[in-house]
């Protein structure tokens, strides 16, 4: 599963670890986050996110 | 401020802004100072700028050293305005063409501040330039506070320029740490309670990071108030225990009121903690500024709210600081509503609402009392009060 890092803040999505704060259970793909999931760090939303290299 | 050296070829050619009481929300009750530094090296160099109403200043400020056009670099560690909005000014007179070294996410931002496009030159965390017989490293510091954020250390004399970071809005006569002794970190810790507090965890890994490339700093000069010269790893593990955010054993009231009986219930609930020898402080916030009970909440272990219930809401203060405060994102508090109400009384359930949204643990449905609170109803306070005490203290803190 490929990780996802914040284009502003530099928060990197891991799919292992979920987003336990915003609720989110490991192992959920970034492509499965809710449409209005926000970065846990600065609040952005999704499109501002890129694949990891 | 007139121009003074903080180490040979280096000087602070920043200003004081002497009068500033609100700085952008925050009280600033002494005022602040936009510091900018120049080193004469080689290849000059200005690091920031300062707030744009003081950009005559600054000019004036580096002209009592060198011909501002003899300055051949511009570095830019923080895009936000009190340390960029004078930079039309300066490049205009050093020469618009000269660059202007900044972080990628500097690069993006600065174009989104000013009409004219300057010389940006993107810079990444490790990266070096060498202006002479210094060199000059970049460290981004995304997030502490903006993602612009970064770091310039000079390794040949120690000095790391923070940007905001370890910065204190103060204006005095004292320009470094030996000077004003311990008073400095009620101002340090106003300033990170208010602007960095929710960056706590990111700011824990940038010191281990800092320590882990064991940068050698012997003064750390922040874009505001005193430098550290004496002393520099005070503020260093002054900063390691506040991303802990541990928690004293004491309880901040905050509240407002309009018939005096929402007051009456703080003290009385103040009394209710002090009883189980728990320290607590009733804050109006008709008195007490958001930013100044954000200092207090950030070592508190309770913090209990309280308002009136007007035209069905959250009375406009007490939604102002639950908004503050929530954005700030403290952590592991106790939390406890009470208020005074005429008719419907939803604001005790709306505040425990926010305190939940903000994760704190709620210990007590909290207390509403239908207008003025009468001996049974200021002893529910009261015990709502100790029952807080006991909770603090159960903590284990």
């Amino acid at each position: 599963m490929d990780k996802y890092v914040c284009n502003i803040c530099g928060y990197v999505y891991d799919p292992e670890e979920g987003d336990s704060d915003g609720g989110i259970d490991a192992g959920t793909k970034f492509e499965d986050l809710p449409d209005d999931w926000a970065c846990p760090t600065c609040g952005v939303g999704k499109e501002e996110f890129e694949k990891e290299e | 401020m007139k121009p003074f050296e903080i180490a040979d070829g280096i000087y602070n050619v920043g200003v004081e802004d002497w009068n500033i009481r609100d700085f952008h929300g925050y009280s600033t009750n002494n005022g602040t100072t936009y510091n900018a530094f120049l080193i004469i090296d080689e290849k000059i160099t200005l690091i920031d700028t300062v707030k744009k109403e003081f950009s005559s200043q600054l000019l004036n400020n580096i002209s009592q050293i060198i011909d501002p056009k003899k300055i051949d670099y511009v570095i830019s560690n923080h895009t936000e305005m009190d340390h960029s909005g004078s930079l039309p000014v300066v490049m205009h007179a050093i020469g618009e063409d000269k660059p202007v070294y900044c972080s990628k996410m500097g690069m993006k931002n600065l174009p989104l501040h000013f009409s004219r496009e300057f010389n940006y030159k993107p810079v990444s965390t490790g990266e070096e330039l060498s202006i002479g017989k210094r060199t000059l490293t970049f460290l981004e510091t995304k997030m502490i506070h903006w993602p612009d954020s970064m770091f310039t250390y000079v390794k040949e004399d120690g000095i790391l320029f923070s940007s905001d970071g370890f910065g204190q809005h103060y204006a005095g006569p004292e320009k470094f740490d030996d000077q004003i002794g311990e008073k400095i970190f009620i101002h340090a810790k106003k300033y990170y309670a208010n602007i960095l507090l929710l960056y706590s965890d990111k700011i824990q890994k940038l010191i281990g990071d800092v320590i882990s490339m064991g940068l050698d700093i012997k003064t750390i000069c922040p874009d505001h108030g005193i430098i550290w010269r004496k002393n520099p790893s005070s503020i260093i593990n002054a900063y390691v225990e506040w991303t802990k955010q541990k928690s004293e054993k004491k309880a901040v009231v905050v509240y407002d009121s309009m018939w005096h009986s929402t007051e009456l219930m703080a003290e009385m609930i103040v009394d209710g903690i002090a009883n189980e020898g728990v320290e607590a402080r009733p804050m109006n916030l008709r008195n007490w500024h958001r930013s100044d009970v954000m200092t207090a909440v950030m070592d508190a272990g309770a913090v209990v709210v309280g308002s009136p219930t007007l035209n069905n809401n959250i009375y406009p203060t007490v939604i102002d600081f639950l908004t503050y405060m929530k954005g700030l994102k403290p952590k592991d508090k106790i939390g406890a509503a009470f208020g005074s109400f005429g008719w419907s009384g939803e604001s005790v359930k709306q505040i425990n609402q926010e305190l939940e949204s903000m994760k704190f643990d709620i210990i007590d449905p909290g207390v509403k009392i239908k207008y003025i609170p009468d001996q049974d109803g200021l002893n529910s306070c009261f015990e709502l009060g100790k029952k807080i005490g006991k909770a603090i203290i159960n903590k284990n803190i």
